[in-house]
């Protein structure tokens, strides 16, 4: 059965109709056609399908599209501006904290939320925000450097 | 001996990178990653596929009598079942032993195993009929070890393995009786390394279409050796490779589950073609772990001959790798075990033993360092323990024991470059090691420790796995009216920066922007076939081609040059975005008047680059000879420090000095970047991975169950490079991705040794087993034996 669901998705309203059982990871991949955010494992187990919802990270793969009904969700794919990458996406790009870049888009955003409301973190902090986020190429030495290089940046501006 | 770092930089917003080989770029490829545009397969836009799922064997050993599909087929929206009937033609990667077919015939030999596979209309559908498919079996004897596989009552999985053998190799190479004779000091020690597997982050997926009207089949999947899958492809399907394509998208790592065609791979283009339309076949998690291909469970017996200042006299290993329900790549595996026991340090007797078993278990496979990463954990632990009971220093009796390039294993393995000591003084140094007493941690539960070892791989095999007489390695470069360099490689790029390689390579060589670039990569319509990123070869033998391409291309350019300038070839002065006369730099013309010019008369340049390793590098002349062989070796040495909670067991590890001679470092950062995952995995090797199975059924096929370490547990990785200059490797490049790995395991053991006393034998090393360990009681159930004291001479 499906019904009308409302939400904003990078900035914009949208309005779809959608299954009740519908997953939000299956609603931004195969609706929205926003195929970075990632599925990695069979729920809530690697972090790759990390987005926000209202600035706090969630597991898309794990969560029911309509229970965030009205809210803004934000994907890897709404980070940039115009055409330009955001202080964590050009971070991620040019210190190789992406290498098959698979866990990236969910990396990204879990860093995003974490420099949102932590502005300079340790790397133990970051360590702490990216605990759910795996990783299997980097061992996550480069992920941690981006993040801090990031952090030292100003966000391009909107 | 570093080449200088020249930093890279944005100019106006866009990148301007220092052109060529020795700089930090971000990968080529990296923008798409970072911005999710990158389309892995399961991205591909799909519209009207059907959903393809598979049935898999709950069985782990049984004769298969019947499958029986008709209630299956009957369900409305079911467009197509396939079983064992549609495809009688058996696959695998090493030509001489293909015994596994696409979907099970006759026998299910693991629980997982693919028996059916069904498209249908959607995912609820798809799933219905794979509930009303019904087997008829006869349940065999299993065996999920391989001692009991062996034992000569056992039933065997394939009827032309005796003993479930599928492979024994007995190598002996110097004289290792007389060795032993001369030592001072020989110990003989078991280690257990447990089953792992790659547990890449992207799960399996394809996208196969079938188009009916031209008798095509256009394939789309994760695969790491794109070539190896069309040739199977074709053989399996009874289909000529040439109305076959393969297309490899982004690719989400690999690490050696992807070295060989995959099961699900060759379904799924059956399924597309009985279906006659598009399938997506979307694996979950749980089916990569039965797809498997990993590191097998190995037993090890290692002995080692000492004289009393540490020379090495002789080597005797006996390896025995439970490899599961098919052959898969189990010979190499099983030789390159007791291949690269020679090539890191001098050893002058060298006797193997090598036994490849059958067992009802997911086939293992090829996996980052394959074959010589647990060997590796034993050498390098019994070295330790010899060293110590001789009161010698742990780097003292590595250095006792170094090669010099160049030169020749015992067993037949040219040595060009050997980077080692250089690694093994800046560990030492880099790491303390001289100060180390001084950091143990004092009289509280937590003790601190550090240990050291060394390691090495690989730059490929020098003689390839099928032997058609083509170059090892072919590039093609194409430049048109628009003056862009398409560099058209079949290179798999899999996250390791393959693509980024080549670029680079080619800037250098031409000194033309990385702008004027693009790659085009692994689409059999339009690259040349490449053999697959696998054993480390591409940077190696990939670069080699790319320099070839990029000399011959420059050629022709700088004629063109010197014809539109009107001077001699000699004269023209090359800046690769322009050309100019020598002695007179007002002369001077922007690459596209030099293309233009080059285009007169021939239109579309194309060259083609090509490497191959000459035959003096292929091995020994024994049976397997050519396994190991390889005209690069990288080498590893890492320091590893760790703290050990005596009351939890609990280490963690806290900090890693590691370096590597990669010959020469075509992108530094990307080198650091492979050392630290790599390291980062034989840590998780170490310390938590292992698969586990009850009664044949895989019970921790989750990424919750199979514990790789979070950011949590990861520690700093320092990586410093050593460059040796290789000279055959391109720019003197050798790999930087599977080396480092090795040693990880048993400097973590030396280091929990120095911590607590106690040296591990037993992989993972997990909290209940480090416990153990320390307080010598094993707790009732407890299936891992405390370390145990060699035996005296």
């Amino acid at each position: 059965m499906k019904s009308l669901l409302n939400l904003w998705v990078n900035g914009r309203p949208r309005e779809d109709a959608v299954a009740e059982n519908a997953l939000l990871v299956d609603y931004l991949r195969d609706t929205l056609g926003l195929t970075g955010t990632k599925q990695g494992c069979d729920g809530g187990e690697c972090g790759a399908c990390t987005v926000l919802v209202d600035g706090e990270p969630r597991l898309a793969c794990s969560t029911l599209a309509h229970s965030v009904a009205g809210r803004r969700i934000e994907t890897v794919e709404g980070a940039g501006r115009d055409g330009t990458l955001s202080r964590l996406q050009r971070a991620f790009h040019e210190h190789l904290g992406a290498q098959c870049g698979f866990c990236t888009p969910g990396m990204i955003m879990a860093a995003e939320a974490l420099l949102r409301r932590t502005p300079q973190p340790s790397r133990d902090e970051i360590r702490e925000a990216l605990g759910g986020n795996l990783c299997r190429c980097t061992g996550y030495v480069k992920i941690i450097d981006s993040v801090e290089a990031a952090a030292r940046c100003e966000e391009v501006s909107a | 001996m570093n080449a200088p770092d020249r930093d890279w930089r944005r100019v106006g917003g866009v990148v301007e990178a220092p052109r060529g080989v020795g700089v930090r770029m971000p990968l080529v490829d990296g923008v798409e990653k970072v911005n999710g545009t990158a389309r892995y397969t399961a991205d591909l836009p799909a519209q009207g596929a059907l959903v393809g799922k598979i049935l898999r064997s709950p069985y782990a050993h049984a004769e298969l009598l019947e499958v029986d599909v008709r209630d299956a087929l009957a369900l409305p929206g079911v467009i197509g079942i396939i079983t064992g009937e549609h495809c009688d033609v058996p696959y695998g990667v090493i030509p001489i032993a293909q015994n596994e077919f696409p979907l099970a015939r006759g026998r299910l030999r693991y629980i997982g195993e693919p028996v059916a596979a069904v498209a249908a209309i959607d995912e609820a559908t798809a799933n219905a009929a794979l509930a009303a498919i019904r087997l008829k079996v006869r349940e065999l004897p299993a065996y999920f070890e391989a001692a009991d596989a062996r034992k000569s009552d056992a039933v065997l999985l394939h009827d032309n393995k005796k003993g479930n053998l599928e492979r024994e190799v007995h190598h002996e190479f110097g004289d290792s009786a007389a060795g032993f004779a001369a030592a001072d000091l020989i110990r003989e020690e078991t280690f257990e390394c447990a089953e792992i597997h790659h547990a890449m982050m992207e799960p399996n997926a394809a996208l196969a279409s079938w188009d009916a009207e031209r008798g095509h089949l256009t394939l789309w999947s994760v695969t790491q050796v794109p070539y190896y899958v069309h040739t199977s492809l074709a053989q399996c399907m009874k289909l000529d490779p040439a109305y076959i394509r393969v297309i490899k998208p982004f690719v989400g790592g690999g690490f050696g589950h992807r070295v060989e065609t995959l099961n699900f791979e060759i379904i799924a283009a059956l399924l597309a073609r009985e279906a006659r339309g598009t399938v997506r076949l979307l694996q979950t998690r749980e089916e990569a772990f039965l797809t498997h291909r990993g590191r097998p469970q190995s037993h090890i017996r290692m002995k080692l001959g000492l004289t009393r200042d540490g020379r090495m006299t002789a080597c005797q290993a006996e390896v025995v790798q439970r490899g599961g329900g098919y052959g898969g790549y189990g010979i190499v595996s099983i030789l390159y075990a007791g291949a690269l026991l020679n090539g890191l340090y001098d050893i002058p007797a060298v006797k193997y033993d090598g036994y490849r078993v059958y067992t009802n278990t997911p086939p293992c496979g090829a996996m980052r360092g394959h074959g010589t990463v647990n060997v590796r954990f034993a050498f390098e632990s019994l070295l330790d323990t010899m060293a110590a009971e001789l009161g010698l220093d742990a780097f003292a009796v590595r250095r006792r024991n170094l090669l010099s390039a160049p030169t020749e294993t015992i067993n037949g393995l040219k040595i060009m470059s050997y980077g080692l000591p250089e690694c093994l003084d800046w560990v030492e140094q880099a790491s303390g090691w001289r100060d180390r007493a001084s950091r143990s941690g004092g009289d509280g539960p937590i003790k601190r420790g550090i240990g050291i070892a060394c390691s090495h791989f690989v730059s490929g095999s020098a003689k390839p796995v099928h032997f058609t007489g083509q170059p090892h390695a072919t590039i093609a470069l194409r430049v048109d009216f628009d003056g862009a360099i398409t560099i058209l490689t079949g290179a798999a790029d899999i996250g390791q920066g393959s693509s980024t390689v080549v670029t680079q390579v080619v800037a250098e060589v031409l000194g033309v922007e990385h702008r004027r670039l693009r790659v085009v990569a692994a689409d059999s319509a339009l690259t040349p076939k490449d053999n697959g990123s696998y054993s480390s070869r591409v940077t190696f033998m990939v670069g080699n081609a790319a320099a070839d391409a990029a000399r011959k291309l420059k050629a022709l350019l700088v004629t063109a040059a010197a014809k539109r300038l009107q001077v001699s070839e000699a004269e023209v002065d090359w800046f690769g975005e322009a050309a100019a006369v020598v002695g007179n730099a007002s002369r001077q013309i922007p690459f596209h008047d030099i293309v233009e010019e080059a285009l007169v008369d021939v239109g579309m340049l194309t060259v083609k680059g090509l490497f191959t390793c000459p035959v003096e590098f292929q091995g020994g002349k024994q049976r397997g000879g050519a396994v190991g062989s390889t005209m690069g070796f990288s080498y590893a040495a890492q320091a590893v420090e760790v703290s050990v909670d005596t009351e939890l067991g609990k280490v963690t590890v806290e900090k890693v000095w590691s370096a590597i001679d990669c010959g020469f470092a075509i992108n530094p950062m990307a080198v650091e970047g492979q050392v630290q995952g790599a390291i980062w995995m034989g840590m998780g090797q170490a310390m938590s991975e292992e698969t586990v199975y009850e009664n044949g059924r895989h019970k921790a096929a989750s990424l919750l169950e199979y514990r790789v370490p979070t950011i949590v547990e990861s520690p700093d990785i320092e990586v410093h490079i050593v460059e040796s200059m290789d000279p055959n490797g391109p720019f003197g490049a050798k790999e930087a991705s599977e080396g480092p790995l090795a040693g990880v395991m048993s400097a973590i053991a030396a280091a929990i040794e120095d911590a607590v006393g106690t040296r591990i034998r037993a992989l993972p090393f997990t909290p209940d087993r480090v416990f153990d360990a320390i307080h010598r009681q094993p707790r009732p159930g407890a299936s891992a034996p405390a370390a145990e004291q060699g035996a005296a001479r």
